[in-house]
């Protein structure tokens, strides 16, 4: 019993994950201005949809995902970027 | 109501002349204000539109040359252009599945921009125009730009 006390035992060993820190990419290389005129650079905000992911995903700042969102919806109007779509990348 | 009146008399003959001076002094800061605007302000712009590809080269151009008699005709100056050629949209826009790019980086007044966007609704050839007023940093962006490509082509040449 003592024995079966001091040990913890697990079925599946415990995963021990390490989370990698998610930045803000624009916040880190100092880009002040996002281009709505480069389709390549905002795909890297889109999913496969071409729908906009969120911040949880990219880990973009607030500021920067305003800006993100502003430059996607122009390249969009100008039929840089799809509105919908099935397998961007 | 009633009983507030006769307290209210001096109250309110006071009021107007605070009124006035302060009327008085906005107004000459607004002169102020549109007099530098006037003299030197001048937004940056940049529009990009994209015409019908069934245009030859030749009217694309004479396209390109009408809007820009429009802007500089309108005390606008033109920065920079910049030919994109035949693209591919990424969504069919009036049954058309490719079209010619133009941007055009200029510096105008404010009421150019209504014109030159009512002159892209009536022009035909014109499928899709967006314009926009460039914060700061889109102008350090565009010169940096520019520079990059201006010192490519001349390493291009040596």
């Amino acid at each position: 019993m003592a024995q079966d006390n001091s040990e913890i035992r697990y079925l599946t060993p415990p995963t021990v994950e390490i989370k990698k820190k998610k930045y803000c990419r624009f916040r880190k290389n100092r880009i002040k201005y996002i281009d709505y005129k480069d389709p390549e650079f905002l795909k890297k905000f889109l999913n496969e949809q071409g729908k906009i992911l969120p911040r949880r995903l990219t880990g973009t700042s607030l500021k920067f995902q305003r800006k993100v969102a502003v430059a996607i919806k122009r390249a969009r109007h100008l039929a840089l970027l799809p509105y919908v779509t099935d397998m961007l990348k | 109501m009633l009983t507030g009146k006769p307290g209210s008399l001096p109250y309110r003959e006071e009021k107007p002349c605070c009124f006035l001076a302060l009327i008085q002094k906005l107004s000459t800061f607004a002169v102020d204000f549109l007099t530098i605007n006037f003299l030197s302000m001048l937004n940056p712009y940049e529009t990009v539109f994209i015409a019908t590809p069934v245009l030859s080269e030749s009217q694309m151009k004479e396209a390109v040359n009408k809007f820009k008699k429009i802007i500089t005709d309108n005390k606008g100056e033109i920065v920079y252009e910049e030919d994109w050629g035949l693209k591919k949209l990424a969504y069919p826009i009036q049954k058309k599945s490719t079209g010619f790019y133009h941007l055009i980086e200029f510096k105008a007044e404010p009421d150019l921009i209504a014109k030159l966007e009512t002159e892209y609704r009536r022009d035909e050839r014109i499928i899709r125009f967006l314009t926009m007023k460039m914060e700061k940093y889109a102008v350090a962006y565009a010169e940096k730009k520019r520079a990059r490509k201006a010192s490519e082509q001349n390493q291009e040449d040596v």
